[in-house]
């Protein structure tokens, strides 16, 4: 195939050929799902940022 | 070459990075800023800075040179790198991550699995291991950066290692992991066009992909004995089986590289930074195109650079290049490019060399600042920035006096060493905390502790091309290596040291103490 005999390498370049494919479709479908930051996600921001500040100021 | 161009291009480079540098240091306010990069990086900087950190020079000038000589089998290394270090990686490592480190206020790796077992020890080991084994692998990059940089300029070794040295420092210093990524996206993307330039005009130049791929298939009988020997079948055949060439590439590139990349801590920092699973899932078509280019097309090119040199003077690319691995690539890139595109691929190299170092450094200064002086001195409320500023100065400076004190032939193993050691210390453990609620924090502690200390022993007693040059088998037992059946001595020590790490964590796990309810609750929360 392509001017490369040898299965090993094929199925090399074809399971790297796959991979990308599957990396692309993935991403491509799933772009804008997966948003679903919860509001105790934010919360948990905002103390730990709170935490930081508080800290900087002991010391 | 033009030297003042060459100049003037590496300025420019510079004051750009030096830009980014101070846009990470502008924006970095706060402990998680500097360490986590705020938590709210673009898709695009976190696949860009994970792919950029992943791929250094040495995979590009090493590896590319390896495929030289041994042709495509290397391309299973590629497959691996986007199935595992991408896909797997961000699908399935990735999101619980991100989601567990989150629950668990973790800002680095080691923080991460001390918080998930509970115990500050686990803690301060796993950042000691990071930062006793990491300067290794920094010394081989920042070595290879500062050669890089001594040949062109034609300056000093001392002095391009300083120079170079205090550029990274800086943005790292200043920008945390907010400079770190920002300029590592920077980096990324020259050499993704770099190396896709790269490929196309090879192709070009040897007729097109069908008729490149026969003339190299058709220069089989020009294998030379000594590879042939070593299970050389022709550069685009895979390895004879039960060779030498087949169990280092089997065990010691796919199995060592292409698994041990789900253990680096400097890449797996990187799932933390993200605020969302939406960025991991965008992250993954980025970096899955970015790996395909940065590894698929220069094992490509390095392979396909003998019919160029048969073509032209006669000689494999070994031979042109006098023997040197190393000079392969760069050779072919000054005989066969145009003039222009060797400056950029020299941005190129320097960019692989600085993206992997700017984290290296960041991680060492993080896991001895935040996950061991921190918790050693317990009672002592430290300044996590300032602290891990200080750290990373440190963690530069035994860098460099690494890479002036080891000899050259250990050095030029160090990649190898801290992927063996990371994978076999942290894999088994940062699965479990992912995926097993049955595993026990004694489990985990003893885990990494066998996974390091079998890792250490097959490196200083059994795989030769470490044992060698380390001498202690030689100084204990009078001989390199004490395997002396083949294929012992060059079976990568991931093969003996992970099954250790595994069998210790299951054993150890159902003959100890669960964790509580409550906390795997707090670890899981939210994860589905």
């Amino acid at each position: 195939m392509l001017g490369i005999n040898d299965p090993g390498v094929i199925l090399g370049y074809l399971l790297a050929v796959v991979g990308l494919i599957a990396c692309v479709v993935y991403g491509a479908l799933n772009w804008n799902k997966g948003m679903e930051t919860s509001t105790e996600e934010i919360q948990r921001d905002l103390d730990w940022e709170e935490k930081d500040e508080h800290l900087k100021e002991e010391i | 070459m033009n030297t003042f161009t060459l100049g003037l291009v590496v300025v420019i480079y510079l004051l750009v990075i030096a830009y980014l540098g101070y846009r990470g240091y502008s924006q970095t306010k706060s402990a998680k800023d500097y360490l986590l990069a705020g938590r709210d990086i673009h898709p695009f900087v976190m696949a860009m800075s994970y792919g950029a950190t992943f791929i250094s020079t040495s995979a590009i000038i090493g590896f590319g040179g390896i495929a030289g000589v041994y042709g495509m089998g290397l391309i299973w290394l590629t497959a691996l790198n986007i199935i595992i270090g991408v896909f797997i990686a961000f699908l399935f490592f990735g999101r619980v991550t991100r989601k567990m480190g989150h629950n668990l206020d973790a800002h680095t790796f080691p923080e991460f699995l001390g918080n998930r077992f509970q115990s500050k020890k686990i803690q301060v080991i796993s950042g000691a291991v990071i930062f006793i084994s990491m300067p290794l692998y920094a010394a081989v990059v920042l070595i290879g950066g500062a050669r890089f940089i001594e040949s062109i300029f034609e300056i000093d070794f001392s002095l391009a290692l300083t120079f170079f040295s205090i550029i990274i420092a800086a943005y790292v210093i200043a920008g945390g992991l907010k400079g770190v990524m920002y300029t590592d996206a920077l980096q990324g993307s020259i050499m993704f066009l770099s190396l896709f330039f790269l490929l196309i005009v090879t192709y070009q130049k040897l007729g097109g992909v069908s008729a490149a791929h026969q003339a190299l298939t058709n220069m089989v009988d020009l294998v030379p004995e000594n590879l042939k020997a070593a299970g050389h079948e022709g550069w685009t055949a895979f390895p004879k089986m039960n060779s030498a060439w087949w169990w280092t590439i089997t065990t010691n590139i796919i199995l060592g590289v292409g698994v041990g990349v789900l253990a680096q801590p400097q890449l797996i920092v990187r799932f933390m930074t993200v605020k969302s699973n939406r960025e991991l899932n965008r992250a993954v078509l980025i970096g899955g195109i970015f790996i395909f280019v940065a590894t698929g097309f220069i094992y490509t090119v390095g392979a396909l650079s003998n019919v160029y040199f048969y073509k032209e003077t006669s000689q494999l690319a070994i031979q042109f290049a006098q023997g040197n691995v190393d000079l392969i690539i760069p050779e072919y890139i000054s005989a066969a490019m145009p003039e222009w595109f060797v400056y950029l691929f020299m941005l190129a190299l320097l960019s692989a060399g600085m993206s992997t170092l700017s984290s290296q450094f960041h991680a060492m200064g993080t896991s001895l600042g935040r996950d061991f002086i921190e918790n050693i001195f317990p009672k002592k409320q430290f300044n996590s920035m300032l602290l891990s500023k200080i750290s990373i100065i440190v963690a530069i400076i035994i860098s460099i006096i690494i890479g002036y004190k080891l000899p050259g032939s250990i050095i030029a193993r160090g990649t190898a060493i801290f992927f063996g050691i990371c994978a076999a210390a942290f894999l088994p453990v940062y699965f479990a905390a992912l995926y097993w609620k049955r595993v026990t924090k004694t489990a985990a502690l003893w885990s990494i502790l066998s996974g390091l200390a079998a890792s250490v022993f097959a490196l200083a007693f059994m795989h030769a091309k470490e044992s060698e040059p380390l001498g202690i088998c030689q100084a204990l037992f009078g001989k390199p290596t004490l395997a002396t059946e083949f294929p012992w001595m060059i079976i990568d020590p991931i093969v003996i040291a992970l099954p250790v790490s595994i069998a210790v964590l299951i054993a150890v796990s159902l003959f100890t103490q669960k964790t509580s309810d409550e906390h795997l609750a707090a670890c899981y929360h939210e994860i589905k």
